[in-house]
């Protein structure tokens, strides 16, 4: 940091411990030291320039990408980074075809290879012999994928597999790292078997060599393009893939679950198929942990930015009023950072949910995976959507200098948005919760719902007790905050209930009413969010002031998701008109209590300026100077007069356009 | 288009006339033929080409607008185009570039606020493009509030000239489209100071660069303000910085419609009225709302012909999968986005009545209307650009993966479209103006009658006590029903305000502290504007077999989509019932079905070309999935099977080599 800081006034303003909240932002004090070490490891680092990324074109911008991951990994292999290689990569910040290679090829053989297959392939995984991605999607099929349409074929003979791909929509489409960098594939394709179908698998595939990287005969590959923003996912080489006949051994179909003989036969293991969603728990459980880092990136860059832009209210020639004093501001911008620490606490809550399903899963208790599955699956679906418009509000929030690329919030944005289609198509993720809440619901006669469901059990007193709050003040009471979001979520989800069984074919219905359905969904999903927050709030966090400033943005993001979808709360007759004004009311002054502690909350996510990638939201405040400054970096600044001029706009000024060649 | 029509059997369905639908989108069969002329004009043109346009790096991106602009201006020279065909022709090349606002800002601020004298030195160099003229208010550290403003323009009597000057780097002139690269000359806006007193912002005409070698003059320093968001979008437009180091301009070149400065230094009010510049910003709005809806209805056109030709789950027995467009959670996002360009597209052609309407009163020194007319072209521009930016994202979204790539068209048109929300009166600060226009109407409800679009405020008293009768799912197809459920909604929010802000002691206090409050007030009389134009436009006569019915459709849509999404409100005020809400919610749900069979002939009926839409996923002929694979291949990435990087930093990673390789 250089030595001014004109958000030093805002600092001195805070009433807690910073040090003791990046503590509890961090998870632990050795998250925070190791997440911290990492980070400041890539922001001195010269190597991992961020700025110049933008003004490049394709090709120049992957092979400063491929440099870039080859950087990261010798840095791996130097410093003998285990667990911190996970965060080095984070703080890179650059997609590219190592994120694919552990986050998905390694782990796909560990999880659904055999001991055999894990023996053989993952050394040479590990040490990056062959680099590996996870092509499951097609150019014509995405969510559906029983809908895939690329086969593998057994050919007994040669105790072979045919990989084929027998349509055009039936190409890989979208997986990254396959485009150019990778060497192998793990391949979802149909397994065919003397003419019938056995369903989709995993089958290991070489699609280059590894002598001069072509790709392999019978293989068409390629990258499909350019994607949303500059730098964004361009640094990625997503691929499409195209499989004339090629033939791969049997052994390398991905054999845990089922197998299949040299003979031909279908045979399935003992190891329980569930074992599929405890990944899928995992994976989703990661993208809900990235939604608070993506999401306080941006409410970084805002608040800061925030303090530092004045507009309006000079009162005698003095300065003009701070935007973040601003109370429209505020309701925009401080239930997003109240959103940050929520989504940051239920991630640490999906991490125990993990361990605990994996836990069972190994000791044949599968009792708690659907309510594990249908939670993960509606978080995912929740946190990112909220993630990815609360980075555009922020880039609003910032005016016009938050539409210019330095201020590092339109690039945020195109490399976030694509968490709501990955991994689950946010719609359809609330879709599967509908259905888990409707069978919940149907099932409440014999059945004890667990985990998140279980206020479901007390659905007689949600439906009946009305809330009782009579102040604004009454509002700041978890209890009082818990039971609305309960009685909400119950009484949307038997309301559901009971229009579908209107309906005679219940298929017809659902799809019918499939609309009231996610809201109800959602309003589970956020019940899940404000509890898991509260309970944190039950624990002890060390920090003079900190639980305090907790609980205060515990307040603000359960009222401000009241006020927001206050219709639901009407509808279903749990709120009063003015029950829902009164807690309007409290947000009100909660903002006035969250905004001295504006700035240090965001300085307690502990962004490198490197990291955050933008001048608006610098440490130091020093925003226009430096903006100033980075214009000149721009090409069209290497010269007064601009490559075209000449020829296209002298003519038109001269009123020569008739002759002018164009 | 090619022969092959895989949308084919969607347009079989339609049940309205698609030609007469197009000219009631275009707003008159003349208007219809003329875009549709210019549209084809530039779609049939190989210099107007866009799809290598995210391709480019900045300086051939520039290169490449600097030639299209160029080619434009011939063509609508040789073709003597008129200059509403010309401004048609600028729309479809759809590339952001300097004669935007050589065009749309620096001739209007000659025509608006120049003296006779200098129109007439002006207006014939910039209409011949002998000059090339910006607009450069907005600076480093100020925006929105044109007061604040830093740059000076001093009066030196001796010399009878301006010194314009930028004191602080805040000062510096900032965002100005043309300015940076291409501009000769400015109108700056600056403080003007005379004998050290302070006389308000005018604008100043700025020559800014050699009309020889085009290098900037002495004392100015100007270049571009570097990337912005997306890949072509605004990049093509060279928005500038411009710091001046006291510069000199003659006396007459402050423009002096309305104040002038004397030679003597007398700074004199004309008789001509200050208000003429509130014209000129309802009319620059009402542009904005046209605007808003062409975006929306480009982004829907993707997404509802990629809808019908997506297909996902719901195969029984091995067919065809379900098309996207007939999940109800699809039709229950893209179809108030449909229903919303058709809002918008009326809601404009209304305000381009009112501006009418307003000029002939100006001219005749009546301003009665004009706070009001501020007031709904200031929340018509709010509630519009805002809807569209979000429209075009779920638009994205709804097109599943695939909409993340380029060649959807939606990543660029959301990030050419985004900075409406800022620029012309950023919009919550024009939504907060609208509160206080309301809170000013109903204060003074005793002793004036409100009109115009607030004119609903005048029978507050019915509006408060009264709720709604509605029965049935049936009974919300009914335009008074639904006017009335807005207006009461409405009036209820802003007198709640107003009671409200009664309990303060500082008017200006309760208007800080209530201000999140007070935009969703002024949403909710900005929904009932637009409700309300589209319901009095159905009442008009619309030609063509079904049309008008398939826009009552539409409008109904509209309406109860917002209800649906506020009834929050709705409850809040007590004017429905939890009951009430719930029926217009299942009207809404039935309404889905009957616009379904037309979605697709409601999409065409916007006459976009392919060439326009510049979106593989939204073509006309639904050749998708080919036309994808297509453009996959044409990026730079697959000119060879190994690209750069691969020899020195991948190769020696898979041979073990990393420890020897340089990186």
């Amino acid at each position: 940091m250089e030595g001014v800081d004109y958000l030093s006034d805002e600092r001195q303003k805070a009433q807690f411990d910073v040090e003791a909240m990046k503590v509890a932002w961090a998870g632990s004090p050795q998250a925070l030291q190791l997440s911290n070490r990492m980070a400041n490891l890539v922001a001195n680092d010269p190597a991992f320039e961020k700025f110049t990324r933008p003004m490049m074109g394709r090709k120049e911008l992957l092979k400063n990408t491929l440099r870039k991951a080859a950087h990261g990994w010798k840095l791996i292999v130097d410093l003998r980074l285990t667990e911190e290689a996970k965060w080095l990569r984070l703080y890179i910040d650059e997609p590219a075809y190592t994120d694919l290679h552990w986050g998905m090829f390694i782990p796909a053989i560990e999880g659904q290879g055999t001991e055999e297959q894990k023996k053989k392939w993952l050394p040479l995984a590990q040490k990056m012999q062959i680099i590996g991605c996870y092509a499951q999607t097609e150019l014509g099929h995405g969510s559906n994928v029983q809908g895939l349409e690329t086969t593998a074929t057994f050919d007994p003979q040669t105790d072979e597999f045919v990989m084929h791909s027998p349509t055009l929509t039936s190409s890989k489409w979208w997986p990254g790292g396959l485009g150019k960098v990778s060497t192998h594939a793990v391949v979802y394709a149909r397994l065919i078997v003397a003419g019938e179908f056995h369903g989709v698998h995993g089958f290991i595939v070489q699609l280059r060599s590894l002598d001069d990287h072509s790709p392999l005969a019978g293989i068409t590959v390629g990258d499909i393009g350019m994607k949303f923003g500059n730098g964004a996912y361009n640094t990625m080489d997503n691929g499409v893939l195209r499989f004339d006949h090629v033939r791969i051994p049997r052994n390398q179909m991905l054999m845990r679950v089922t197998q299949v003989t040299k003979e031909g036969k279908i045979m399935q293991s003992n190891v329980p198929r569930q074992l599929i969603y405890g990944t899928m728990v995992y994976v989703r459980q990661t993208i809900v942990a990235d939604a608070s880092k993506a999401l306080s990136r941006a409410v970084c860059i805002a608040t800061r930015y925030s303090a530092v832009r004045r507009q309006f209210g000079s009162r005698d020639g003095g300065p003009e009023t701070q935007v973040i004093d601003y109370k429209t501001q505020q309701s925009r911008l401080f239930p997003l950072l109240a959103s940050a620490y929520a989504f940051r606490f239920v991630g640490d809550w999906l991490k125990w949910l993990y361990m605990d399903v994996k836990e069972r899963l190994a000791a044949n208790d599968f009792s708690t995976l659907p309510e594990a599955h249908a939670c993960t699956a509606g978080l995912k679906s929740i946190t990112t959507t909220a993630t990815a418009d609360g980075i555009e509000e922020c880039r609003k929030l910032c005016g016009g200098h938050g539409y210019l690329v330095s201020s590092g919030l339109p690039e945020l944005f195109a490399v976030y948005i694509p968490a709501c289609t990955y991994e689950g198509d946010n719609v359809v993720l609330l879709l599967q919760v509908a259905r888990f809440l409707v069978k919940t619901v149907s099932e409440l006669g014999y059945k004890k719902p667990v985990g998140t469901t279980a206020y479901m059990g007390r659905v007689a007193s949600l439906m009946q007790n009305n809330c009782a709050v009579q102040t604004a003040e009454g509002w700041l009471n978890p209890g009082a905050i818990v039971e609305a979001f309960e009685s909400r979520a119950a009484r949307m989800a038997v309301r559901c209930g009971r229009q579908l069984a209107e309906f005679e074919n219940p298929e017809e219905g659902f799809a019918e009413l499939s609309v009231d359905l996610v809201e109800a969904a959602v309003a589970h999903c956020q019940l899940i969010v404000v509890s898991k927050f509260i309970e944190k709030l039950q624990q002890d966090i060390p920090g003079k002031g900190v639980k305090q400033t907790l609980e205060m943005l515990c307040y603000v993001y359960a009222l401000f998701l009241l006020h927001k979808h206050q219709g639901d709360f009407l509808a279903t007759g749990y709120l009063t008109p003015k029950q829902a004004s009164l807690a309007n009311d409290q947000l009100r002054t909660l903002y006035s209590k969250v905004r001295p502690n504006a700035i240090a909350l965001v300085d307690s996510f502990n962004y490198t300026d490197h990291y955050l990638g933008s001048i608006l939201g610098r440490y130091d405040g020093n925003v226009y100077p430096k903006l100033y400054e980075a214009a000149w970096k721009d090409p069209l600044n290497d010269s007064d007069v601009v490559d075209g001029f000449p020829e296209y706009v002298q003519p038109i000024l001269k009123q020569k356009l008739r002759t002018a060649k164009l | 288009m090619e022969r092959l029509d895989y949308l084919g059997d969607e347009r079989n369905k339609a049940q309205f006339d698609v030609e007469a639908m197009k000219v009631a989108w275009a707003g008159s069969p003349e208007a219809f033929e003329v875009c549709d002329r210019m549209a084809k004009l530039v779609a049939n043109d190989p210099v107007f080409e866009k799809f290598s346009k995210p391709m480019l790096g900045r300086k051939e991106l520039f290169k490449n607008t600097l030639r299209k602009a160029a080619h434009a201006w011939k063509l609508a020279n040789d073709l003597h185009l008129t200059e509403e065909e010309a401004k048609w022709l600028r729309h479809y090349i759809d590339e952001p570039n300097y004669t935007d606002l050589h065009w749309e800002m620096f001739v209007p601020a000659l025509e608006g606020q120049c003296t006779e004298e200098q129109k007439k030195k002006w207006l014939p160099l910039a209409k011949t493009m002998q000059i090339i003229g910006t607009y450069a208010q907005t600076e480093l550290g100020h925006g929105s509030n044109v007061q604040g403003l830093e740059t000076t323009a001093t009066f030196d009597r001796q010399a009878d000239e301006f010194v314009i000057h930028s004191p602080t780097l805040t000062s510096s002139k900032w965002w100005p489209g043309g300015l940076a690269k291409v501009a000769t000359h400015a109108i700056v806006y600056a403080r003007l100071i005379i004998d050290g007193h302070f006389h308000g912002v005018h604008g100043f005409i700025v020559q800014i660069r050699s009309l020889d070698d085009h290098s900037p003059l002495p004392g100015i320093t100007v270049g571009d303000i570097g990337m912005k968001f997306g890949h072509g979008t605004y990049n093509t437009m060279d928005n500038g910085v411009a710091k001046f180091d006291r510069v000199r301009i003659p006396r007459n070149q402050m423009l002096m419609r309305v104040s002038q400065v004397t030679k003597e230094g007398k700074y004199v009010k004309s008789n001509v009225p200050r208000q003429l510049g509130y014209a000129t910003m309802v009319s620059v709005r009402q542009t904005i709302v046209a605007d808003a809806s062409k975006a929306l209805s480009r982004a829907v056109c993707i997404a509802t012909r990629y809808s019908a030709v997506r297909r996902q789950f719901g195969s029984r027995n091995g067919g065809p999968e379900t098309q996207v467009i007939d999940y109800k959670t699809q039709q229950n996002r893209l179809f108030p986005l449909l229903a919303s360009a058709f809002a918008f597209r009326f809601a404009s052609d209304w305000l381009k009545s009112l501006y009418t309407d307003l000029k002939q009163r100006l001219q005749v020194n009546d301003f009665s209307t004009l706070p009001e007319a501020h007031a709904c072209t200031a929340g018509l521009k709010s509630l519009t650009t805002a809807a569209t930016a979000e429209g075009i994202e779920e638009c994205r979204k709804l097109c599943g993966g695939h909409g993340y790539l380029i060649s959807s068209g939606l990543p660029e048109l959301f990030a050419f479209y985004v900075p409406a929300c800022t620029y012309e009166g950023e919009n919550v600060v024009m939504l907060l103006q609208v509160a206080r226009f309301l809170v000013k109407t109903v204060s003074d409800l005793g002793n004036k009658q409100p009109v115009g679009t607030a004119a609903y405020l005048g029978r507050v008293a019915p509006l408060t006590q009264k709720n709604c009768v509605v029965q049935t799912a049936e009974d919300w197809l009914n335009t008074g029903a639904l006017v009335e459920a807005f207006e009461a909604r409405a009036a209820r929010m802003a007198t709640g305000c107003c009671q409200r802000l009664a309990e303060y002691k500082s008017p200006e206090e309760g208007f800080a502290e209530l201000s999140a409050d007070l935009v969703e007030a002024s949403l909710a009389h900005c929904q009932v504007i637009v409700v309300s134009t589209f319901i009095r436009r159905l009442q008009q006569d619309i030609p063509g077999k079904g049309v008008k019915q398939a826009l009552e459709v539409l409008c109904y849509v509209y309406a109860l989509f917002l209800l649906h999404k506020h009834q929050g409100d709705f409850l809040a005020t007590c004017y429905l019932t939890p009951k009430q809400a719930s029926l217009a919610n299942d009207q809404l749900r039935a309404l889905y079905s009957k616009v379904r069979p037309n979605a697709i002939a409601l999409v065409d009926s916007f006459n976009h070309t392919d060439h326009y839409l510049s979106s593989v996923l939204g073509c006309y002929d639904g050749n998708v999935y080919p036309k994808l694979y297509e453009a996959a291949m044409k990026d730079p990435l697959n000119d060879s099977d190994i690209p750069d990087g691969i020899c020195q930093y991948v190769q020696p990673i898979l041979k073990q080599k990393l420890h020897s390789a340089k990186l």
